[in-house]
């Protein structure tokens, strides 16, 4: 081969003073770094290391360093390694890079050039410890007006019928990852966290497993271009329904389960045959127009007799307000934006990278466009793809999103090191994973407390947050562009968020 | 900060404005000299069928002549003549001014626009496209008389002692916001409605968004001017009773409608979930008042005082129990209402 082996990404190192031979780095690296040579253990292929970091958090003697090579190629300002390397590979395979986990290209956050508020003196923050502050969201469709009649005794009857919504007691939900993508363990994990904290999961597009039909209140079905493991049962278990029309980390392309991933279990969940590829296509076939989302909408409603909620997510893409605006006619509850920072199971590189807008800048202008258009009442907005902490929850929510969908921090909670190859099935966490010697690492007990755990601290912080800002409800925050400064934005983003900047 | 008072005879009988000057005057500690004002409602018996419009004209010579082409191409101005204003120790930054305006329905574009309709638009697009001309005050029968200074010299520049009402609203300003000016002295008024307001609207953000999504125009740069396009939206508008109105504005917590019997819950969840971006946050006492009915309420905790008290046909309220008694020292039955807890009169004659 001409172009030759491309140099090492991370060196494993072994100190010798300090490994005591038990083995467990060669047991937990499902990539073959390590090897048992007679008595010794041996770096056998650091090649192989995707610092997932599977062997240092096993290790207990803190033996091994993995750390990220330097040098190798001449520098460039241009020409990175990365760029290079890809050229590389493609040079010798011909082929589209697929690539796991969201975008890593260093685009500057949005999110960390915005500034919360919070107050002094003349209005008062409030002590979340000693008032009470409320988190509880409701996602669905609302009425313009309420129409109310009142008796000369007192008594008022609501003439209106709300449509159904979803009751959150945080604005933190968990989105769309399909058992497919990540293993049933995982996803009886997160089901279990959403369950204990009054919040809601995403199937994804990988159908309702059995075993999760007792969570089946928290979980949302998904129905995508594939329509994997949809049928009447499943549109009825879920306590709402969405429809995938994009994704953030590949906006405008479909989706490719491999055939390796769809083991019996998960081949009966999708309802396709054992070790088949599941391929989902970029558009839906019977949809090439809003008119034909709204048919749809209309008969995934009339299917389940108007009694659940009905999303629509979209990637957020150039033209998301205008996008929105249809959907939220077309009779959806909610629309979801799905910035470009989303995760994956599996993307072309090409795409995780370069196509798709922030999701900050998406929502600020959905909410804008359907104020404008006296619409925003009529569908909720659900924000996703990049949220990494609860300010950025409160700075979206801020931006115009009721609530959230959490992915890879759900992820990260239950050991995800976010070592971005998720596309290759061999996650040594046990997340993105069909093996069951791996999937079996993951106990779904323990994970489950911990993603509990991070909803209840990041719900505790946007309460706090909420409390320095006067706030003790969080309607109060949705769309408060008053409450957010941009720090070193620029005047045009600064009028596409609505947001002033700081010292204004 | 803020003193606020009001009051209401529920029999209509006038009381002219020198007991509201000493009784805000009393509340002096609550202000900082940059701006008072004072909301009368029978002021105006002879033109009673007429919109009161308040106008502050930066240059009267410059920017009359367009306000009075305007409004002739939606009515007939009945009357007008500048509201007299007498020295009191106040720099004059505006020359306010009176117009009394009958609409013409028939001069909309769509027909079911209301005389209402077309005065709030007339409002709106005067305040937030004339500059050098703003609109502060356009209900019936009523004025609102405003500047920046302390209680008792805006009482002396309008002399309102000499003005006779049913129904006072009163307010002495401590601006931490915006600077004191006398667009943004209160109280606010639009059509009928007039609101004044002790503390800081947190929520102002949403608020301001939500009711913009209406067509009514922010512009007077201060978080109160929500509460009247507020209370108009749901009550002239949405059709609410002001004991729902307030409902929706300052709502029970999710723990106590939890609480409810079935169908108030129903009600109340539904009040939350429709009109959510009308909840008011922060810390609020406020005062809102139209043609016959006087209503108190604060947030949700009440971080800001509010008492009220009756006495024969008269319901006050009020920051200070205090500034009541300066006007009623008799007054015995003094009641603080609870967080959120709407205080209603209305006139029964």
């Amino acid at each position: 081969m001409s172009i030759g082996s491309v140099p090492l990404r991370f060196k494993v190192e072994i100190d010798p003073e300090r490994c005591m031979k038990c083995g467990r780095c060669v047991e937990n690296c499902s990539y073959g770094v390590f090897r048992k040579e007679s008595d010794n253990i041996v770096v056998a292929n650091s090649r192989a290391c995707v610092a997932c970091h599977r062997c240092l958090a096993f290790c207990p003697r803190d033996a091994i360093d993995i750390y990220e090579k330097p040098t190798d190629y001449r520098t460039h300002p241009v020409w990175t390694r990365e760029v290079r390397e890809a050229v590389f590979n493609q040079a010798k395979t011909g082929r589209i890079i697929v690539a796991g986990m969201g975008n890593v290209l260093p685009y500057p956050s949005i999110f960390d050039r915005l500034v919360l508020d919070a107050c002094q003196v003349t209005n008062p923050s409030i002590d979340p410890l000693r008032e009470p502050m409320e988190l509880r969201t409701y996602i669905g469709k609302k009425p313009a007006a309420l129409s109310v009649k009142e008796k000369p005794n007192g008594d008022a009857e609501l003439l209106t019928k709300l449509a159904p919504n979803l009751k959150l007691e945080t604005p933190i939900m968990i989105g769309h990852m399909s058992y497919g993508a990540i293993s049933l363990n995982a996803q009886t994990a997160l089901a279990k966290a959403v369950t204990k904290m009054g919040t809601f999961l995403g199937t994804g597009e990988g159908g309702l497993h059995e075993s999760l039909y007792p969570y089946q209140d928290h979980m949302i079905v998904q129905v995508a271009s594939g329509r994997f493991g949809v049928d009447i049962n499943y549109l009825e278990r879920g306590a709402a329904i969405e429809i995938k029309i994009g994704q953030g980390a590949k906006p405008g392309i479909g989706g490719h389960l491999p055939g390796e991933k769809v083991c019996a279990d998960v081949s009966c969940t999708r309802m396709i045959p054992e070790g088949s590829d599941a391929i989902s296509p970029a558009p839906h076939h019977d949809i090439y127009s809003i008119e034909d989302l709204k048919q749809l909408v209309h008969s995934l409603k009339e299917a389940t007799e108007w009694k659940k909620p009905v999303f629509v997510k979209i990637a957020a893409v150039h033209n998301s307000a205008a996008i929105a605006a249809g959907i939220a006619r077309s009779g959806a509850d909610a629309v979801v934006i799905d910035g470009f920072r989303g995760g994956t199971g599996a993307a072309p590189r090409v795409f995780r990278d370069h196509v798709g807008i922030p999701v900050e800048a998406a929502v600020a202008s959905v909410d804008a466009k359907l104020r404008k258009q006296g619409v925003r009442n009529e569908v909720s907005i659900i924000a996703s793809g990049g949220i990494r902490q609860s300010a950025d929850i409160a700075k979206i929510i801020c931006l115009g999103a009721d609530a959230v969908y959490i992915g890879t921090s759900a992820l990260v909670a239950m050991g995800c090191r976010v070592c971005g190859t998720c596309n290759r099935g061999t996650c040594a966490w046990g997340i993105a994973t069909q093996r069951p010697e791996l999937t079996k690492r993951l106990d779904p007990e323990t994970n489950a407390v911990q993603v509990a755990n991070l909803i209840h601290a990041w719900t505790d912080e946007i309460a706090e947050l909420m409390g320095a800002a006067g706030i003790n409800s969080i309607e109060s925050l949705r769309g408060n562009r008053d409450r957010l400064r941009g720090y070193m934005l620029d005047e045009g983003l600064l009028n596409v968020l609505d947001v002033k900047t700081v010292g204004a | 900060m803020c003193g606020i008072i009001g009051v209401i005879d529920k029999r209509r009988q006038l009381m002219d404005g020198s007991k509201i000057r000493e009784s805000l005057a009393l509340m002096d500690e609550r202000g900082s000299g940059e701006g008072a004002g004072y909301a009368a409602y029978g002021i105006y018996p002879e033109f009673a069928d007429a919109y009161a419009l308040h106008v502050f004209f930066d240059n009267v010579r410059e920017n009359k002549p367009a306000l009075v082409q305007e409004l002739e191409k939606w009515g007939r101005i009945v009357h007008d003549e500048p509201i007299p204003i007498y020295e009191a120790g106040i720099k004059k930054v505006h020359t306010p001014w009176r117009f009394f305006f009958k609409p013409d329905v028939t001069k909309a574009q769509e027909s079911h626009t209301s005389a209402d309709d077309i005065v709030m638009r007339l409002v709106m697009n005067t305040n937030s496209a004339r500059k050098g001309s703003l609109i502060f005050s356009s209900g019936k029968n009523m004025g609102v008389f405003k500047a920046s200074g302390w209680p008792e010299e805006v009482a002396n520049l309008y002399r309102i002692q000499d003005y006779k009402g049913y129904l006072w609203l009163a307010h002495n300003r401590y601006p931490t916001n915006t600077s004191g000016w006398w667009g943004g002295a209160h109280p606010f008024n639009l059509l009928d409605w007039s609101v004044v307001h002790n503390g800081e609207i947190t929520s102002y953000g949403t608020n301001r968004r939500y009711i913009e999504s209406y067509g009514y125009d922010c512009t007077m740069y201060t978080d109160t001017e929500v509460v009247a396009y507020l209370v108009d939206l749901l009550v002239r508008k949405h059709g609410l009773s002001e004991k729902l109105a307030v409902k929706a504005l300052a709502p029970p917590f999710w723990d106590e409608i939890d609480a409810m019997p079935a169908k108030e819950q129903e009600l109340n969840r539904a009040l939350r979930l429709t009109y959510g971006p009308a909840l008011m946050n922060g810390p609020f006492a406020i005062c809102v008042a139209t043609a016959d009915t006087l209503i108190g309420f604060t947030d949700r905790i009440k971080l800001r005082p509010l008492v009220t008290g009756e006495h024969n046909d008269r319901l006050y309220i009020s920051s200070e129990e205090a500034a009541i008694r300066r006007i009623e020292p008799e007054i015995e039955d003094v009641r603080m209402p609870k967080a959120g807890e709407p205080v209603i009169g209305r006139v029964i004659a």
